[in-house]
């Protein structure tokens, strides 16, 4: 039986002759790195690959148009191109995205400082940290526009309704982000931090807040895709706000006057803003930031 | 378990007067400390009655199996954890909480602020306790040059590998002249061989600018090596068991039958202790 089973005693330890080698470094280095070809390095660009979607996406959308012919319906893309060439030529476009953006911008400014403050206060005590997550449990999941009838009442038609709706539906978003991200940070981290001497304020200033930017950032982004939903379908609501309304007022002026390409026009519109803002803004202070400092891939 | 008084095992090259009261070369004083933290469920305690003196220049090595509270310890002297008895005095002042006179490196890499370059991650603890900016820079840029990083100033952290980034925190403790450097387990998650170059390199950095170091370590023979003097924690919960010299020994001897007999006797009070307890 012992002799059949291969046990470690059956085999003859056999001594092999030891070696060094001096000849390395020798190896040709061409073939350590070779250049991928082309086709290769297209594909892996995800720019490349986006705008291959884009282009199809508009192909279908062009032979679609032109087969329905019912340009009151389901405008082509060129008639749309069309339209919209022609409202940014005559101004009517840029005015109404710069009312729009300058009401946004107040409104995000605004939800970002409260967010700060309500933050700042949750991670310093217990019950701030309770506090603020009693509220974002509260008002987090309602849809900021349904506050729009109230805002109505209280501010009356104009710009004052909006921010505060806005602001709503930035300021959650945000608080919740960043007080994630806050609780995200090493121990190792905030010990180093107060190895320092670092304390208050200073604290969280140069520690904790770049110390949770991925989370943080990924709050501004929430936030910022939320007041532009949120503040183009209150404009679709009531629109006009001291005599000159934004992009939601210029999509529903146009269904009105069943000029549907420029409806179109304008949806584009309010999608290359979104895309502008995730694309390049944001995707800017994330080079310039997370990346950088290795605290996100990709 | 047996409670002892705590001995004092002194080596053969000096002779025994190391416990003689108030030392003037006496910086750092561990006075009866008892420490205790909680978790949700029970009250730990991590150290006992915990007595020892750190004199200026000394590398100090506290070394113990886990469970012993080397690190609560040393997270005390930092002021990070008030003992529930007994005092902890850094030149006669009681420690009440951290500061820069107590720099500290911690085994994990994070550390270092991903934020911030090597020379702004060195530069960064000077100016938050208002040293200028230049001079803050000239600081940060010789204790680069001193663990020889100089070609990595302008590097985020997330670029160096495991060790570099230890260096860069070793640099940024010295370059705040702490009155004590305090390293917990800072070696323990680099490999073996980097391990052994950071070692040597920490002890050429005291030839140089000789620091007081307090070092937390679980490798007996890294604690002969390292340190001047050793103190022996007993587990559950940490007690003195010893405090044995050590400062015979460096990287040239630490192959010699001498250093290998100092890690034999320590190994036997540490596994001599758990064999007995169990």
């Amino acid at each position: 039986m012992a002799q059949n089973t291969a046990t470690a005693d059956n085999f003859d330890t056999v001594i092999r002759a030891e070696y060094e080698r001096t000849d390395i470094g020798d190896a040709k280095l061409e073939d350590v790195q070779r250049k991928l070809p082309l086709s290769e390095t297209l594909w892996n660009s995800s720019a490349f690959r986006k705008t291959l979607i884009l282009l199809a996406l508009a192909i279908i959308w062009q032979i679609y148009g032109v087969w329905l012919d019912n340009p009151m319906i389901f405008p082509t893309l060129t008639d749309t191109l069309g339209a919209l060439w022609a409202n940014i030529v005559n101004g009517t476009i840029p005015t109404r995205l710069i009312a729009t953006l300058k009401v946004l911008v107040v409104g995000y400014v605004i939800g970002v400082i409260l967010a700060t403050i309500f933050t700042t206060i949750a991670v310093s005590s217990r019950i701030g940290t309770d506090l603020l997550s009693t509220l974002t449990a509260m008002f987090n999941p309602l849809p900021a526009i349904a506050l729009l009838p109230l805002a109505l009442l209280w501010f009356g038609l104009g710009t004052p309704s909006l921010v505060f709706v806005i602001v709503n539906s930035v300021l959650w978003a945000v608080a919740l982000n960043m007080h994630t991200g806050f609780l995200t940070v090493s121990d190792t981290m905030r010990m180093a931090g107060q190895t320092f001497g670092l304390r208050g304020m200073r604290y969280v200033v140069q520690l904790l807040i770049p110390a949770a930017f991925p989370a943080i950032l990924a709050g501004l982004k929430i936030g910022w895709a939320f007041a532009w939903r949120t503040l183009i379908a209150a404009e679709l609501v009531f629109g006009v706000s001291s005599g000159q309304g934004g992009l939601g007022w210029f999509i529903f002026e146009n269904r009105n006057l069943l000029d549907t390409p420029a409806v179109f026009a304008g949806l584009l519109t309010v999608m290359s803003v979104g895309l502008f803002v995730e694309g390049v803004i944001f995707r800017f202070i994330e080079n310039r930031t997370v990346r950088k400092w290795g605290m996100q891939r990709g | 378990m047996s409670y002892q008084d705590p001995t004092r095992l002194d080596s053969g090259i000096t002779t025994g007067t190391a416990q003689s009261v108030a030392a003037p070369n006496s910086l750092l004083n561990i006075n009866g400390v008892t420490l205790q933290y909680k978790t949700p469920e029970h009250l730990v305690t991590a150290t006992y009655r915990v007595t020892f003196d750190i004199h200026t220049g000394d590398r100090f090595v506290l070394l113990g199996p886990s469970g012993c509270g080397k690190s609560t310890l040393l997270k005390s002297i930092a002021g990070f954890m008030p003992p529930v008895e007994g005092d902890i005095e850094l030149k006669g002042r009681k420690v009440k909480r951290p500061g820069p006179d107590r720099a500290m490196v911690f085994q994990e890499f994070d550390q270092l602020l991903p934020w911030k370059t090597v020379r702004e991650n060195v530069a960064f603890p000077l100016k938050v306790n208002g040293v200028s900016k230049d001079e803050a820079d000239q600081r940060a840029m010789q204790m680069i040059e001193k663990v020889n990083l100089t070609k990595f100033l302008d590097v985020y952290p997330h670029m160096l590998s495991g060790g570099m980034k230890q260096r860069v925190a070793i640099a940024r403790a010295m370059a705040m002249r702490p009155d004590v450097l305090l390293m917990d387990e800072p070696y323990a998650a680099l490999d073996a061989l980097t391990r052994r170059k950071m070692q040597d390199e920490l002890l050429s950095l005291w030839e140089d600018l000789r620091f007081t170091l307090v070092f937390v370590t679980h490798s007996i023979e890294e604690a002969v090596l390292i340190g001047t003097r050793i103190l022996v924690l007993s587990p559950h919960p940490g007690q003195v068991r010893a405090e044995i010299n050590t400062h015979q020994f460096d990287s040239r001897n630490a192959d010699s039958p001498e250093f290998a007999a100092t890690c034999a006797r320590i190994r036997g009070m540490l596994f001599g202790d758990a064999e007995t307890a169990h």
